[in-house]
């Protein structure tokens, strides 16, 4: 696994946060298990997604995030620093105008939110925005 | 958890036919992830609304999975086609297997 700033600087600061979770594998290779479980490891495009969340979150209890999938069919949400990387997934039904939605959600950490959306021809296009909070939001 | 859940829901009470309109719901629910500890350092068991659909005359405008890390009072913005007078019905179900619904209706002029 490559050692990315973000890691490093995860594990830095993270020793006193994260030292009863040491036995769990990195949360952002949980997350790419959480995608590659959804894809079934077809190839993932990006572009037609968008996804709009601040880039500072004073609390990670509630965290404002809007995902719009023109042409999508299902949209997931996941955020890759959290102990359980799933969010959401929203399933867009006939009636449904604009494939778009917002909601509040909850981040432990600075981190990725990752939107992973499955086309009406099957394919898979993803986004992903990076938030920095600073109150997490998991209560631990 | 089945005390002082609450469904509100914004929904415009007139429109023209084919009209797009913006819904929001929010449900008043604490929304417990699993992930919490007490005082005792006891792990607080999960309590969450684990789905939430909204359905226009029998038709599924959006059918959304919640996991626990959704915040506290769920809060769900999004568009809807109107192409005819009927009922918007949404339904939002309990990990304890509580069901909460709320209806409104809309005239198309």
């Amino acid at each position: 696994m490559e050692l990315t700033r973000r890691k490093v600087l995860a594990l830095a600061a993270g020793t006193t946060a994260f030292a009863a979770l040491s036995g769990l594998p990195a949360f952002a290779s949980l997350t790419d298990d959480a995608i590659a479980e959804l894809t079934g490891g077809a190839k993932i495009g990006e572009g037609a997604v968008t996804i709009t969340a601040p880039e500072i979150a004073e609390n990670g209890n509630t965290v404002p995030i809007e995902v719009d999938a023109p042409g999508a069919v299902e949209v997931t949400l996941y955020a890759d620093g959290n102990p359980v990387p799933n969010v959401a997934t929203f399933k867009f039904g006939p009636l449904s105008a604009s494939r778009s939605a917002s909601t509040r959600i909850r981040l432990a950490t600075t981190q990725n939110v990752v939107a992973v959306a499955k086309m009406e021809d099957g394919s898979f296009q993803m986004a992903k925005a990076n938030v920095k909070v600073t109150i997490g939001g998991c209560g631990g | 958890m089945a005390s002082g859940v609450k469904p509100r829901v914004k929904v415009p009470k007139k429109v023209a036919a084919g009209d797009t309109i913006t819904i929001k719901t929010l449900i008043s629910h604490k929304m417990e992830s699993g992930q919490r500890k007490d005082g005792d350092g006891n792990v607080i068991p999960r309590s969450i609304i684990n789905r939430f659909t909204a359905d226009f005359n029998g038709e599924n405008v959006i059918d959304v999975t919640l996991e626990p890390a959704i915040s506290t009072n769920p809060y769900f913005e999004f568009d809807a086609v109107v192409p005819e007078s009927g009922d918007f019905k949404f339904t939002w179900y309990d990990d304890d297997g509580d069901v909460y619904e709320e209806t409104k209706s809309i005239t198309v002029s």
